[in-house]
């Protein structure tokens, strides 16, 4: 019961007049707090943690680095999710909400690497090297621009929504497949995962994680990047919505005159 | 079906244009390897391998856009689909005839073309079998590349930027194969790799490439 009702009120945001006022109520706050966050979380990171002991003030980059890989993985994710709302309920909005996120997508995977990029050169004496990691991410890009590419090529937005929407399903398991194996095909260089582990949420500073020094400011601008996410998204899939109203309009001013 | 396949075929044969261009292209890019990286011969059979296989891949990227985009010009594509053969079987056996006329023509030209980049003795073995497995998933991904792109004016590279992430762990695991096979290593799990990949694409990507064609011909 408690279900069923949960599962109304969420598909009621497929009428995009619906999801347009309830974006346009929320949109400020999610500005405002990602900003906030941002601001805190980056001031708090670069002037006021202590240099790493062996990495020296180059650790910093984790704070854009960090957030950013988080979110063009998490972004194709939600595309994948929209994607499939798409082709099982048809619901425009969510089309356009996965159209709206892919450019996201794209610079959120451009910053991952270029910020990996100027850390690793200092670091590991080079700017890019042939690890799994770096790899899986180069591929991602790769996805992304075949993804957007195949939007903006195709006229109808219908067929456009269904052929793109398959592709990110099928993209989907190829990156997954691409991801294991670069693992097997180079041993990696990159730090293995050290942000997300069972001590950050009990709060024990152990050796596997981050030191919580770095932790905290990381972990508001990890908050941060997700709500500015959110917003944006929000706000170009309004944008689309009104991109295609303007059509419609258009359409039927050419029909009626 | 094999009818439709003797049809392919027959067309691929003489229709020209399809069958050789392949061919032609990988032989270019073998010889003008040496040209860009120097005729040092422990260096070309050190990168024989991967040579090969890029080539092969290459060839049979260039091979793609004729696949389905003739049959959707005359129409042909549309009488097809509205036959009772389920549009499964039709993308299946394209790939099958893609395969046919291009990746098989590839794998029995590579090991001549090793001749000429070097490729160490146990390598010949190795490569063929790579190329054999491997092949089949190339065209059963290329056609769903095609399925996609077919309704596009100018879609030639933009199928190239939709395959070509498509195509890594295939290009990873059976250049691994080759590679490995050219210097004495052990390669049945690089093998079993591109023989899963191969099997799970056949088995599983015709159902996207008919979806994805029955949006295209709406």
């Amino acid at each position: 019961m408690s279900i069923a009702a949960k599962a109304n009120t969420l598909w009621e945001y497929a009428n995009p007049r619906k999801f347009l006022a309830t974006s346009e109520r929320v949109l400020p706050f999610f500005w405002m707090t990602s900003f906030v966050c941002l601001v805190v979380g980056l001031t708090w990171g670069f002037f006021f943690t202590p240099d790493d002991y062996k990495q020296g003030s180059t650790v910093k980059i984790i704070y854009l680095h960090v957030p950013a890989a988080l979110m063009a993985i998490n972004c194709w994710l939600m595309m994948l999710a929209t994607s499939l709302v798409w082709l099982v309920r048809r619901h425009h909005v969510s089309a356009l909400a996965a159209r709206a996120a892919a450019p996201i997508g794209i610079v959120m995977t451009l910053i991952a690497l270029v910020t990996g990029a100027i850390w690793g050169q200092p670091m590991w004496g080079t700017w890019w090297a042939w690890d799994p990691r770096l790899t899986a991410f180069l591929i991602l890009f790769l996805f992304y621009l075949g993804y957007v590419a195949l939007w903006e090529a195709i006229e109808d937005s219908d067929t456009a929504a269904d052929l793109t929407s398959v592709l990110c399903l099928v993209g989907s398991v190829f990156a997954l497949l691409s991801r294991y194996a670069v693992n097997f095909w180079n041993q990696g260089l990159h730090q293995g995962a050290s942000v997300m582990r069972a001590a950050a949420i009990t709060g024990a500073d152990t050796e596997e994680k981050v030191s919580n020094i770095y932790f905290y400011p990381l972990l508001l601008c990890i908050i941060g990047f997700v709500l500015l996410f959110i917003a944006l998204v929000l706000y170009r899939t309004g944008t689309e919505i009104r991109a295609r109203r303007i059509k419609a309009l258009l359409a039927r001013e050419r029909l009626n005159g | 079906m094999i009818a439709l396949l003797l049809r392919d075929l027959k067309l691929a044969f003489r229709a020209g244009g399809g069958f050789g261009l392949g061919l032609a292209f990988f032989l270019i890019v073998t010889v003008l390897v040496p040209f860009s990286v120097g005729p040092q011969s422990s260096l070309l059979s050190t990168i024989a391998p991967g040579v090969l296989w890029l080539g092969a891949l290459l060839a049979c990227l260039l091979s793609l856009d004729r696949l389905l985009a003739l049959d959707w010009e005359d129409g042909s594509l549309d009488l097809v689909a509205t036959a009772p053969l389920p549009l499964e079987a039709v993308v299946s056996i394209k790939a099958l005839a893609h395969w046919l006329t291009t990746g098989l023509p590839l794998v029995l030209a590579a090991p001549f073309l090793g001749v000429l980049l070097n490729l160490p003795v146990p390598g010949f073995f190795w490569l063929v079998i790579s190329l054999l497995v491997g092949t089949p998933a190339m065209s059963v991904i290329g056609t769903f590349g095609a399925a996609l792109t077919v309704g596009l004016k100018r879609g030639g590279l933009l199928l190239s930027l939709l395959v070509l992430p498509l195509y890594v762990p295939t290009l990873i695991f059976g250049a691994e194969v080759a590679r490995r096979g050219a210097t004495g290593m052990e390669t049945q799990t690089p093998l079993l790799m591109l023989a899963g990949i191969t099997a799970a694409t056949i088995a599983l990507l015709p159902f996207a490439s008919a979806a994805v064609l029955r949006i295209n011909l709406r």
